[in-house]
């Protein structure tokens, strides 16, 4: 899923300063399930910032919506209605949700009040860790479904660097060394002879953000 | 092959090589470079460049390369890949061997979590094997990585760093393997204190016949303090300083503790050299350049040879 965390209310208060009049608009689906943008957190932050203007003696207008996913023009129209009678749409999707809500309602600022982080999954309650940069490419079958990319600091293919310590990468000794967790799930694998030994060619980075932007086109599912 | 290395002649030569390193100012004043350069002079076969070492923003490798290449050095310029994409590093090999750069050293870089730009993007487009890679391809086909045809090809010695040290130790002598399939032809090793582990390493090393392949330095430091032992052991990621090295130091009053770390590093010169594999030395005097002489010269490493 897509992982992202509130920005601090001190933030959003500032970025609403100027309205009186908003929407806060969560979504139903990566983002509730990491806990930064769904129904109960829309709740919370509606009366955070309620509080926080009352505070500064000024009272603000806030409609709480909870869309189905906010990355789909379908549920974002959902609220073309009443749309028109906000000043700004402060939306608690990811990054992909915000921009929906911009391109959407053209004259209406859309703003976002989280911090949309990386693709990955939970470790626990209440932790999460990245798992995938999305470049368009992917290895994982060669490197024990372990992704170096993301998982290794420099991103390195023929890794591990000098800096691996006890498994550790040499960035922080609260973060694992992907290379570390490559070579041991290799041997488990029985891979790591023929694999590790292998020179790792150079990627075609082409594929990922490097490109620019990019775009699925699936002709079999077009209208 | 033969390139304008002189570092590379005198390993062909069957000499004991002697390496140090200079790291550039943080500032743009070319004495500084002059003046560490002087204290170097008959003293090494060739000085490695830093390339912003530890993520500290310097004075360029390069520039500082040709200060003391005009000083009669033969430079090796040390290349990171965490700064550079595939554009930039094939721009800047050019650009050495075109102003007479004989040798590079291919490393992937200190992650910039631990410089003075902790906020800079993490370029890494290509790792430290595949720089190797890209200048062997360059220098021997002739060729871009994109498979294009260049006018004049860059001559350079090509050189890289390993560490017998580092986790997980079992993939050490592997990784250098994986060094000389693309392309090494010599190494400088991460500072050496431990020397069982390194006795260890060579030995593997010599076991896979990689030695025949590629010159491997040793690479020492000596130690000004048990401060410095203790950090070493502690801060340096990748380090490893054991206990009977800081307790040595102990042993003597604080203000001779510089000298007893100059004698350690010789006695580890001395038994470096009777390993087999061993080629020469990279002597690392980090911020204490004006040692390396006395060093070069208590092991017993001078005059150097004329080649
Ligand atoms: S220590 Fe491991 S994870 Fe960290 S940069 Fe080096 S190889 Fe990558």
């Amino acid at each position: 899923m897509i992982v992202a965390q509130a920005k601090p209310i001190e933030d959003i208060v500032t970025m609403i300063d100027r309205y009186d009049k908003i929407i806060l608009a969560g979504c139903k689906a990566c983002v509730a399930v990491c806990a930064a943008g769904g129904e109960k957190e829309v709740g919370i932050l509606a009366s955070a910032i309620t509080l926080a203007r009352k505070r500064d003696g000024r009272a603000i207008e806030i409609r709480e919506v909870t869309l189905e996913r906010q990355c789909d023009p379908e549920y974002v129209e959902q609220i073309r209605g009443f749309a028109g009678d906000y000043q700004a749409v402060l939306s608690i999707a990811c990054g992909v949700g915000v921009q929906y809500m911009a391109e959407h309602y053209k004259t209406i600022p859309a703003l976002p009040g989280l911090n949309t982080s990386f693709m990955g999954g939970s470790l626990e309650q209440g932790v999460w860790s990245e798992r995938c940069q999305g470049c368009g490419q992917c290895i994982l079958h060669l490197t024990g479904g372990i992704c170096p990319v993301t998982r290794c600091s420099k991103s390195l293919f023929n890794g591990p660097c000098g800096g691996s310590s006890k498994g550790k990468c040499e960035v922080s000794p609260e973060m694992e060394c992907g290379w570390q967790l490559i070579i041991d799930r290799l041997k488990a694998l029985g891979e790591f002879e023929n694999r590790f030994t292998e020179l790792f060619p150079i990627k075609d980075w082409s594929t990922s953000r490097d490109g620019g932007q990019r775009k699925i086109t699936r002709e079999d599912m077009k209208a | 092959m033969k390139t304008g290395s002189r570092l590379e002649k005198v390993l062909e030569k069957g000499a004991f090589a002697v390496t140090s390193e200079c790291g550039p100012p943080r500032g743009a004043d070319p004495d500084v470079i002059r003046e560490k350069g002087k204290l170097l002079e008959g003293v090494v076969d060739a000085v490695n460049i830093t390339d912003c070492q530890t993520s500290v923003v310097r004075m360029s490798s390069l520039s500082a390369c040709l200060i003391l290449k005009e000083m009669g050095f033969d430079p090796i310029l040390q290349m990171v890949t965490r700064d550079r994409n595939r554009i930039a590093i094939q721009s800047d090999v050019l650009g050495a061997a075109a102003l007479g750069i004989n040798n590079i050293l291919c490393l992937s870089g200190d992650h910039q979590r631990f410089g003075d730009h902790p906020q800079a993007k993490n370029v890494y487009d290509i790792d430290s094997i595949q720089l190797i890679m890209t200048v062997k391809k360059m220098r021997d086909e002739k060729k871009f990585l994109n498979d294009q045809e260049m006018t004049k090809a860059p001559v350079l010695f090509i050189g890289a760093a390993e560490n017998p040290f580092a986790d997980p130790l079992e993939i050490r002598a592997l990784r250098l393997a994986k060094k000389a399939a693309a392309g090494v032809e010599f190494i400088q090793t991460q500072c050496i204190f431990n020397l069982d582990r390194f006795a260890e390493w060579m030995r593997e090393v010599v076991d896979m016949g990689l030695h025949e392949k590629v010159a491997i330095l040793a690479g020492v430091t000596p130690l000004k303090s048990v401060g410095m032992g203790k950090y070493m052991k502690s801060q340096v990621p990748g380090m490893d300083v054991p206990d009977a090295v800081i307790e040595r130091l102990k042993g003597v009053p604080k203000e001779k503790q510089g000298a007893e770390g100059i004698k350690i590093c010789i006695e580890t010169i001395q038994r470096l050299r009777e390993m087999k594999g061993v080629r020469g030395v990279h002597i690392m005097a980090i911020e204490w350049e004006e040692k390396v002489s006395e060093i070069a010269k208590g092991a017993d490493l001078l005059p150097r040879p004329k080649v």
